[in-house]
């Protein structure tokens, strides 16, 4: 029986020949945990007896979150993070090196073939390259620390092929809200995800990781896209050791097979307070909006950045409404420089704020007053979030949020090339 | 383990930011101060009313959203006893049974209502509202997973055995 690009990774990282429904117990090849879950991570493992790492080069600690620390008690945090990857010579990613997803796929710690965890739930955005990479508890976590083991059920997939090309200012962010609004928030839980199809082809890694970013807010257990040409360009230069290029076969089985036309994807937005409510943009048009955020591991790459600063070239968003910018990672944040992103969006009037995950998890940079709107580019628009419980967010692609900054109130792309 | 209590009833897909925000999960490391604001957007002063062994009972995909160990730490330590809901997003699911957290499937949870009391027999796989003198089954917890929770969680196996589940 064929076997899924899934059951093909899960198959090789515990040396027996697994199918979706078993449980094995699978070898790790990457570990990451960052600011919001180290230290109860770092307090499992010395409470077990954790007397060190079971490979300190696969091991990842990213501070992003509260980065720089906006509280003493992150501070705190911060240093016993780097107190622990000193003692153990774990890898440290320190404040302002950028958001722990995109570290991880840039840095070559996520690559194709690799079983992957992450004390994150986004860290199923690695599936973008090839690996299965799926998010866990601080206190597993200790445990992988310890054993470099897992138990995992290997998941089931579903196969979504996307066909046919994207209308202009129709980004990977449109198709994978529409995703999420057609499976709902549980519509995928325990499952895989497997996105394919010409569209997944010809789009760039950068849309690649935006689309498997998402997977978890339909509960799944991963996105994945079969490796290609690309991923191999993307991970250039990054030394690799055991890659493996993994492909599903033809007769693996899916428990659903969902086909999608691109080409009739509108701009997508999702309103208050559930991911999976999920609307056309032109249907909630003219709101007006406080704030706009335009990053995170969903949106924060060049590419991201380059759409929205194509937008604010040469104009001046609405004075009422604040648009913060995060770059993903230093090494995106350089590329913008270079490029004169950054001089366009502080032109504009964007507050460009240092690389990490910004005001996305409600920790500073951003934080909501009861009764304001944000329309943001990153992935989750629960109550409260981002702040204040009495305050609404929206989520839409970097097109839309700069778009709408423009307009000061929530605006269809498409119009600035009608 | 016969676990008893008075039921909280929650709906649909209560997520980890509801359940404690990311703004106090990024602030604040001491557990006693964090855990008093959980679920406070749904409930004002939850932690306060709780009192020890009441029971969360609730629709589908409880948990979903974040990693945060937090979320069922902070249930935990108000005094939830158990959690049962129609279903739970997987690592939600994962965090309670490795903090020693019972989280219980069970389809049944629209006939339990606010105020209502339970009596859960995990081993026997049935819940008995004694208010409404009703019987529910539970999805079976693996006996993995059972003796994980029945030793307080991983850390507490790890110290009781000596070694790692797996």
């Amino acid at each position: 029986m064929g076997k899924t690009i899934s059951e093909k990774i899960f198959s090789l990282a515990s040396g027996r020949d697994a199918y979706a429904g078993d449980i094995v117990i699978a070898n790790i090849d990457s570990a990451m945990l960052h600011d919001g879950t180290a230290l109860l991570a770092i307090e499992a493992f010395r409470e077990m007896g954790g007397r060190g790492l079971w490979d300190p080069s696969r091991v990842v600690l990213v501070i992003d979150h509260v980065a720089p620390s906006a509280n003493e008690n992150f501070s705190k945090v911060h240093n016993a993070m780097r107190g622990f990857a000193n003692k153990y010579d774990a890898n440290l990613y320190d404040a302002g090196s950028g958001i722990c997803h995109q570290i991880m796929v840039e840095s070559g710690h996520a690559y194709p073939g690799a079983l992957i965890v992450g004390a994150d739930s986004h860290t199923c955005t690695y599936g973008a390259l090839g690996a299965f990479a799926t998010g866990i508890g601080s206190t597993e976590m200790a445990a992988v620390l310890m054993s470099g083991k897992l138990w995992f059920k290997v998941p089931e997939s579903i196969k979504i092929e996307i066909d046919g090309l994207l209308q202009p200012m129709v980004t990977p962010k449109d198709v994978i809200l529409k995703i999420v609004g057609m499976i709902g928030a549980d519509g995928a839980t325990y499952e895989a995800i497997e996105f394919c199809g010409s569209t997944v082809k010809a789009m760039s890694v950068s849309g690649r990781l935006t689309l498997c970013n998402m997977a978890v807010e339909m509960g799944a257990k991963t996105g994945i896209i079969e490796p290609d040409e690309k991923t191999i360009n993307y991970l250039h230069g990054l030394e690799i050791k055991d890659l493996k290029m993994l492909r599903s076969d033809g007769d693996a089985e899916y428990s659903r097979k969902i086909n999608l036309n691109a080409s009739e994807i509108e701009p997508q937005i999702s309103c208050p307070h559930a991911v999976d409510n999920v609307k056309s943009v032109k249907e909630v048009e003219g709101l007006e909006i406080n704030q706009v955020f335009i990053g995170s591991c969903t949106n924060g790459r060049l590419e991201d950045l380059r759409v929205a600063a194509e937008i604010f070239r040469g104009k001046t968003i609405r004075k009422d409404v604040r648009v913060i910018v995060a770059p993903a990672s230093r090494s995106v944040y350089l590329q913008a420089l270079k490029e004169g992103l950054i001089e366009i969006f502080i032109r504009a009037g964007c507050i460009v704020c240092n690389p990490g995950c910004g005001p996305c998890a409600g920790a500073h940079q951003g934080i909501l007053a009861p009764g304001e709107t944000c329309l943001s580019t990153s992935n989750r628009n629960f109550k409260g979030r981002m702040g204040s419980s009495e305050a609404e967010i929206y989520l839409a692609s970097p097109a839309t949020a700069a778009a709408s900054a423009l307009e000061g109130k929530i605006t269809d792309p498409r119009r600035l090339i009608s | 383990m016969i676990i008893k209590g008075r039921v909280w009833k929650f709906s649909d897909d209560v997520n980890t930011d509801l359940i404690i925000a990311g703004k106090y999960k990024l602030s604040i490391t001491d557990i006693d101060e964090l855990s008093k604001h959980a679920m406070e957007a749904l409930i004002p002063n939850f932690a306060e009313k709780v009192k020890s062994g009441d029971l969360i009972i609730a629709g589908k995909n409880f948990g979903c959203g974040s990693s945060r160990e937090q979320a069922p730490l902070v249930l935990k330590h108000i005094g939830i006893g158990a959690i049962v809901a129609k279903s739970f997003a997987r690592i939600f699911y994962r965090n309670a049974i490795n903090i020693g957290l019972p989280a219980i499937e069970c389809k049944e949870t629209d006939r339990i209502a606010d105020g209502d009391i339970l009596e859960i027999d995990l081993q026997e796989g049935r819940i008995k509202n004694i208010a409404k003198n009703e019987i529910y089954e539970i999805k079976p917890i693996p006996p993995a997973l059972l003796e994980i929770l029945f030793n307080g969680g991983l850390v507490g196996y790890v110290k009781k055995y000596g070694r790692l589940p797996w």
